[in-house]
């Protein structure tokens, strides 16, 4: 069980390693990786830099993951999210989850993408070729998906 | 709440680039008791204030690092956080 939140790049094959050294218990990994694309709404992004709430994000991640264990049997649990200027192709956010079967590992995944992209508090710039930045709207449809968790 | 409380206020992402500044240590006026109130107070300080909580409706607040509604009460906080709904992931 573990929250990340860094700068630095990191290496989900790495990641799932380290999480399964030495373990027979686990029968099933699921990893999500979200990445920045080059285009938001038919706009070109040359820069994505995420602001983010140092000391409450890490408390809120860490909520979401014991909300999660408290409804799934997780063997283990990582989620990393990124922070400052990104460019498209990086990586974002990296959410782990280990089961011994893969309905919980992937009921997991989903369950921690979507209330981090709820609660966690992160803040999406997107900038331009022209040197514009227009802060990232929330979308309706983030919020509409917790709903299947309620 | 008494006369004298001191906060922490932050700002983040469009807020704080309005306020034009990311932190500030306030003293609260008396009668300041909710997040809704503390908007009310905020916007009553300046320009920049006014302008940045325009939107007040959309603005969310954390109170001591936790998601709170408008109606939460002040009491106590040592932070308060205004912060545009989240954007992560």
């Amino acid at each position: 069980m573990a929250v990340r939140v860094q700068r630095e790049d990191f290496d989900a094959g790495a990641e799932v390693r380290r999480l399964t050294a030495e373990r027979t218990d686990i029968g099933a990994v699921v990893t999500f990786t979200g990445l920045v694309r080059s285009e938001a709404k038919g706009q070109p992004v040359s820069t994505m830099t995420l602001e983010h709430y140092p000391g409450m994000t890490e408390e809120e991640l860490r909520r979401v993951e014991e909300e999660a264990r408290t409804r799934w049997p997780l063997q283990a649990s990582l989620v990393i999210h990124r922070t400052g200027a990104l460019e498209p192709g990086d990586n974002i956010v990296l959410v782990v989850t280990a089961s011994a079967h893969r309905q919980a590992a992937f009921a997991a995944a989903e369950f921690l993408m979507d209330y981090l992209k709820t609660r966690a508090p992160f803040w999406k710039k997107e900038t331009g070729p022209g040197g514009a930045g227009r802060w990232v709207d929330a979308r309706d449809s983030d919020e509409r998906a917790l709903e299947r968790w309620r | 709440m008494t006369r004298g409380t001191t906060v922490k206020l932050l700002y983040f992402a469009w807020v704080r680039e309005k306020v034009g500044r990311a932190e500030e240590a306030v003293e609260l006026a008396e009668g300041v008791e909710t997040v809704a109130d503390l908007v009310a107070w905020i916007k009553s300080r300046g320009p920049e204030y006014a302008a940045a909580f325009e939107r007040h409706d959309v603005i969310r607040a954390a109170v001591d690092r936790r998601h709170v509604q408008p109606s939460a009460s002040i009491r106590g906080a040592r932070e308060i956080a205004f912060f545009p709904p989240v954007t992560g992931g």
